[in-house]
């Protein structure tokens, strides 16, 4: 039977909910499924792991120095052994913002091809489909070799339940020093905003925000709805928010529950990066804003008021 | 300094795309660099004014069309370019090897700028991949870089806000993000001197590139188009919240 290797992403030793729907895609096909663990699995984690269809379990032992554990260059070089090790036939790793500094490091060490971001996979021909020139075509792409491997877009499949029994190993790499790539420091930020590409809803702010202090209603607003915070281009190219809240072409690509738009007018470069959120809803004081015309449910009016609403009932 | 930049010459992101045979783009639009690349090609210009002596090499793989993208480059502040001209689609692997081919062929890098991702194939893996022909190492979405005589230090953007700085011996190779710089208009004269640097070109086949075991393969295009059928709330701004509220519990589910 083939194998096929999936790079989990935990979060606070919790397996991600985004990580647990690559599992499900994976599981449509007929192969051994084997979790790569990076950062250390606990019995919780393998139960959950085995729920959703891992039958082996494999901690990779990476050193818990975080100038190792946080090198992509090291994530990348103890996924690569252990592919080969395992003799995977299959790679899936979430196309989120650390899997998109180890995936393509892991393809390009084993010199197989990849695609990055996919919205769907067929495993019986190897054909992932993704987005491309800005989200306005949906390509099919074949893969042919020996190894294969896919980057998931978080959020693109939800996770159900496939049980199986699953039994863990330990595999250290041989911690090769990093030839050239050396971790100086690292900074996590607040924590508050790591999620973006991952979650279930985003409220992002535009142009209609008007100022920097003003964002601090869509940042209350997130907060009351455990929302995470995205922004137009308009909103850091003026430093209202820091670049890495940036949705659409140049940002981030999402694909959330829910996207609720506030004071954007929804330019193609935007969508570019929204357009597969399942909900949108715009919240807009321009009734022919391009986005009024491409949502689900369209709010015309002042969000200088609805906002303010909007935290006090929630 | 030999400083190398990979540029790539994509449809304008504001371009209407249309598929032909359902397998390609009709490339009847406006084509232009790649705008990450243009943050590579300007931190490339800011190196070369701090160190003496060097000299920027744009690289691009493409069509004849292409040569655009180099003198854009060039107008940006890139010395001089090599257009690696095929007709082909080629997929990463191939790209980061006539890459790395063409570099080879044309001297000694000492530090190799692309941008983080191109615009319109969305790979995001080519960086690695020139990376790993060369056994440089690399970074991705770099928002600040320092060199000094052996090293550079990097520091690179992740999402929500999160950085990891490097210091990375050289030669390696830097994937630019928007947090890198602000690319400039090129002045008039900077456009005119453009037309007189030297490009050379080089066919595919004189690269003698070694194909990669494995291959990526387009087998279809498909416009995405999404029809949403947009639903008004409307009243005073606290029913709208309301309904807001109401629909985010009980439509979408997602607030308990």
């Amino acid at each position: 039977m083939k194998k096929t290797g999936i790079l989990i992403e935990m979060e606070k030793k919790r397996v991600k909910d985004t990580t647990l729907g690559m599992i499900t895609l994976a599981a449509r096909a007929d192969t051994d499924l084997y979790a790569l663990v990076l950062d250390g699995v606990d019995d919780p984690a393998c139960e959950i792991l085995a729920q959703y269809g891992i039958t082996t379990v494999v901690d990779l032992g990476l050193s818990s120095a975080p100038e190792i554990r946080l090198n992509p260059a090291a994530r990348a070089d103890a996924v690569t052994q252990a592919a080969q090790k395992l003799q995977l036939d299959v790679i899936f790793g979430l196309s989120s913002a650390d899997g998109k500094d180890i995936i393509p490091r892991v393809a390009a060490l084993l010199d197989v091809p990849l695609v990055m971001d996919c919205l769907d996979v067929d495993l019986e021909k190897n054909i992932a489909r993704t987005s491309q020139y800005s989200g306005k075509v949906l390509a099919d792409i074949q893969l042919t070799g020996d190894v294969v491997i896919f980057g998931i877009r978080p959020n693109a499949v939800q996770p159900v339940p496939s049980p199986a029994q699953a039994k863990k190993i330990k595999m250290a790499s041989d911690s090769a020093a990093l030839p050239g790539s050396a971790l100086l420091s690292w900074d996590d930020g607040d924590g508050a905003q790591a999620g973006l590409a991952e979650a279930d809803i985003i409220i992002a702010g535009g142009r209609g925000l008007k100022n920097s202090d003003n964002f601090s209603l869509i940042f209350d607003c997130a907060k009351k709805m455990h929302a995470a915070v995205g922004a137009s281009r308009v909103a850091v190219d003026e430093g209202w928010v820091p670049y890495a809240f940036q949705v659409g072409q140049t940002g981030e690509k999402v694909s959330p529950q829910v996207y609720i738009a506030c004071g954007i007018s929804g330019s193609i470069q935007h969508f570019a990066g929204m357009k597969t959120a399942r909900m949108i809803i715009a919240v807009n004081k321009d009734e022919n804003a391009a986005i009024m015309a491409n949502c689900d449910y369209h709010v015309q009016g002042d969000l200088f008021e609805i906002l303010p609403e909007l935290i006090r009932q929630l | 300094m030999q400083i190398y930049v990979c540029v790539k010459h994509v449809p304008d992101s504001a371009a209407n795309i249309h598929i032909l045979d359902g397998i390609r783009i009709d490339e009847k639009v406006a084509f232009l660099l790649n705008p990450y690349d243009e943050h590579a090609v300007t931190e490339a210009a800011a190196l070369k004014k701090k160190v003496q002596d060097s000299e920027i090499i744009a690289v691009c793989l493409g069509k004849p069309d292409a040569q655009k993208t180099i003198r854009s480059a060039m107008a940006m502040g890139a010395d001089r370019g090599i257009l690696v001209e095929t007709d082909e689609a080629c997929d990463s692997m191939t790209t980061a090897r006539a890459l790395h081919a063409a570099i080879v062929q044309d001297g000694s890098a000492d530090i190799i700028f692309t941008g983080k991702e191109s615009i319109d194939s969305e790979g995001m893996q080519t960086q690695f991949r020139i990376g790993a022909l060369f056994s440089f190492p690399v970074v991705t979405n770099a928002a600040s870089l320092d060199i000094s005589s052996e090293t550079a230090v990097v520091t690179c953007e992740l999402s929500g806000g999160r950085t990891r700085s490097f210091e990375l011996a050289l030669p390696c190779v830097v994937g630019a993000g928007r947090g890198l710089n602000t690319p400039g208009y090129p002045t008039f004269p900077d456009v005119v001197k453009a037309r007189k640097k030297p490009i050379k070109t080089v066919s595919m086949d004189s690269l003698s590139i070694t194909p990669a075991a494995g291959f990526a393969k387009t087998v279809s295009l498909t416009p995405l188009v999404q029809k949403r059928h947009p639903k008004k709330i409307t009243g005073t701004p606290a029913d709208q919240a309301k309904e807001i509220i109401r629909i985010l519990r009980q439509e979408a589910k997602v607030l308990a």
